[in-house]
């Protein structure tokens, strides 16, 4: 019998399975660049000040809160939606209660919808870019620096930002 | 088909029986030991996963809760899908591949015979393990069959056994495929060129690659699951950075393969069975192999079409779309050849051929289905519906399922030298091809209608069409015991058959003696 020759029969399903790992980072990568996951972009204030904002047009922006099932607090926007110019730089809050007796810890995590407008939606400043810790039933309000940025394709009037806080005690301890 | 000579002379050198008693099989290197041990593997879980899809439609023959809570039905479907995907249809075409796939290139056995005893014991332990998640606490995992994160992550004790027998699943079908492209590529007889093997080896050899290539991805997969749940990973887990869709898009860039795994090489069966009871030759032998290669190449980059109402630029949708779409081209191909492979054949109807007509015809309705679902404006409204529940069985019940069961009519005779009882055949078939009809047809009219699937309880105007589908469901489940009545009463006894079985068969496999030796082919035949 001849000898075993054929290598890549057993260097493909190596091979394959960094694939699927190697899929994350390309999969983050797509993201970043399509906004397909919602996820937001973050934007210094340099960048900020070299935007031109679109006097003409107004674009509104709603805001809404979620707590994924275990977390235990209050998590509510100030205000409920805003009307605002593309290229100008707004700060809203968004306050959170610790309902727990305890220290706890939370991580705000944003998404936009519609997704198309994700890449257009930038932040100088918020307090979903660290975790937040709490002490028992402390209340505060969170800042949130926010500019929509002018090359939002034009049909496109509202954006929805979300923001879900989850519990993130059993990923410290 | 192909002109061949063998060499008889030292045939009564090679011609002793297998070791006796039961460590012949646990211990045997023999491809066709091997074989039958995958075939019968496959039929027993046949009938556990059959149990199952049971226990679904006795609870859902009337709305509201009867029989099981909704939990232990979620298990169901969970563990129904699991056990038929992994346990009967890949083992069932494994075990095929086994037995016939050395015979038909002319070879003495698997490139890999020790492998090849390694990757069929580990399936049983694979399944002990997936099945003991049943009586766990919290029982086994309720997440359907594409355990998606986060449900699936709170499976409660099940989780690491349903993820550590996914792993031994997909090193057992990995191995397995290795040793078919092993023997394919080195062990063919001589002037057996890539061009003259039978389909039934060509689709074997691209469906062994699909496997190489997308099981270790799954694998992947659930490792990263495992490590989310039990290493604080955050791949899927949102407060952690990660994102739960893309566990969607990895498992369907296996899924996808996946199922032109479970059924490229029933294409492959009735390719073989057409052309013998229409004493033709096959319609386009070489479209038939280069629509194989194109519809595996093509599984790679539509995956994306089962998670279309997750939130995808339109750019995303049109490609993915237009991609499934395009597998029409070559699976139609395909099915106009076998058309044009009857037509004016000199066809006869043993039970065979007439599962492979019914598998045309009932494969071909699935396609359908599945073109309507490749529309993502449709597909929004059939997503998660009872109609994709109807198009997936379509195509692998009377697919996939009807092609193994010809397959087995078709070689039983080649395995055990004794023809089966034709009538009871015959019976198993026309009961088969009624109540799976009765079974799945109404399925597509609750789908349309908005039934969504993965419920134990339903609104009452889907009533009349579950109790029909239920009905369907046991009696095709009860018909089944027919091929067990069969199979058995074939091994016992029977009318003699010849080394051709059927008077219109080509292929080197029809050159040996019935039942076939224990030991074929050594020295290997060489075609002309």
């Amino acid at each position: 019998m001849r000898r075993f020759k054929q290598f890549h029969l057993i260097v493909i399903p190596i091979a394959m399975f960094g694939f699927g790992y190697l899929m994350v980072p390309i999969y983050d990568i797509f993201c970043d660049i399509t906004g397909l996951n919602g996820k937001t972009g973050s934007i210094s204030q340099a960048e900020v000040d070299a935007l031109d904002a679109d006097q003409d047009r107004r674009v509104r922006v709603e805001f809404i809160s979620a707590l994924n099932q275990n977390a235990q607090w209050d998590f509510y926007p100030e205000v409920k939606s805003m009307k605002v110019t593309p290229g100008k730089s707004y700060t809203t809050t968004y306050t959170a209660t610790n309902r727990l007796d305890q220290n706890t810890v939370g991580q705000a995590v944003p998404s936009v919808a519609p997704a198309q407008a994700a890449t257009y939606f930038n932040k100088t400043e918020c307090f979903c870019f660290v975790q937040q810790s709490f002490e028992p039933l402390e209340s505060r309000q969170m800042p949130l620096v926010f500019v929509v940025d002018p090359k939002l394709p034009e049909d496109i009037n509202t954006l929805t930002l979300s923001y879900t806080f989850f519990d993130v005690n059993s990923r410290i301890n | 088909m192909n002109a061949y000579s063998v060499d008889h002379s030292h045939d009564d050198l090679h011609d002793h029986g297998p070791p006796p008693g039961l460590m012949r099989w646990v211990t045997t290197t023999n491809h066709k030991d091997i074989g039958t041990l995958y075939l019968w593997f496959s039929l027993i879980m046949f009938f556990i996963g059959g149990f199952m899809a049971l226990i679904i439609r006795t609870e859902l023959f009337q709305p509201g809760l009867q029989i099981v809570d909704p939990h232990f039905f979620n298990q169901m479907t969970t563990m129904h899908a699991l056990v038929m995907i992994f346990g009967v249809v890949m083992p069932a075409f494994v075990g095929l591949a086994n037995w016939m796939l050395p015979m038909m290139v002319g070879a003495p056995d698997m490139a890999l015979p020790r492998m090849n005893n390694w990757s069929f014991w580990i399936l049983p332990f694979g399944f002990a393990m997936m099945l003991s998640t049943l009586f766990m606490e919290g029982g086994g995992p309720a997440s359907g069959w594409t355990i998606y994160p986060p449900l699936v992550l709170q499976t409660g004790d099940a989780l690491p056994f349903l993820i550590f027998s996914i792993h031994i699943l997909g090193v057992s079908s990995i191995m397995g495929a290795i040793n078919i492209v092993a023997t394919i590529m080195n062990m063919r007889a001589p002037g057996m060129t890539y061009m003259k093997m039978p389909l039934f080896v060509w689709t074997w050899f691209i469906t062994a690659y699909l496997l190489i290539a997308v099981m270790p991805v799954l694998a992947g997969a659930v490792t990263m699951l495992l490590t989310d749940k039990f290493f604080g990973t955050s791949f899927f887990d949102a407060a952690g950075g990660g994102d739960p869709v893309m566990f969607q898009h990895i498992f369907w860039f296996f899924g996808h393969p996946e199922v032109y795994i479970l059924i490229l090489p029933a294409f492959g069966i009735v390719s073989e069975i057409i052309p013998t009871f229409s004493r033709k030759k096959l319609f386009g032998y070489s479209s038939m192999v280069y629509a194989t290669a194109s519809i595996a190449f093509l599984s790679f980059i539509v995956w994306a079409h089962h998670m279309f109402t997750v939130g995808m630029p339109l750019a995303g949708e049109i490609f993915f779309m237009f991609t499934t779409m395009l597998i029409a081209v070559p699976t139609g191909v395909k099915v106009f050849n076998w058309v044009s492979t009857m037509w004016r054949g000199a066809m006869t109807f043993e039970t065979p051929m007439l599962f492979a007509i019914g598998f045309v015809i009932m494969f071909t309705i699935g396609g359908f289905s599945g073109l309507m679902l490749a529309m993502t404006p449709i597909d929004f409204q059939y997503h998660d519906t009872y109609f994709v529940v109807a198009h997936f069985h379509y195509v692998l019940v009377p697919g996939a399922i009807f092609a193994i069961i010809a397959a087995v009519y078709y070689w039983l005779p080649k395995w055990t030298g004794n023809m089966y009882d034709e009538k009871l055949g015959k019976a198993h078939f026309w009961l088969s091809t009624i109540f799976v009809n009765i079974l799945f047809f109404p399925m597509h009219f609750v789908g349309l209608a908005g039934m969504p699937r993965r419920i134990p309880d339903y609104a009452v105007q889907f009533t009349d069409f579950n109790q029909i589908a239920t009905i369907g469901a046991f009696g095709f489940g009860f018909a089944q015991i027919l091929l067990l009545v069969v199979a058995i009463k074939c091994i016992r006894g029977g009318a003699k058959a010849t080394n051709e079985v059927w008077e219109g068969a080509h292929g080197l496999e029809w050159s040996v003696a019935s039942p076939a030796p224990y030991h074929t082919f050594s020295p290997q035949p060489v075609v002309k």
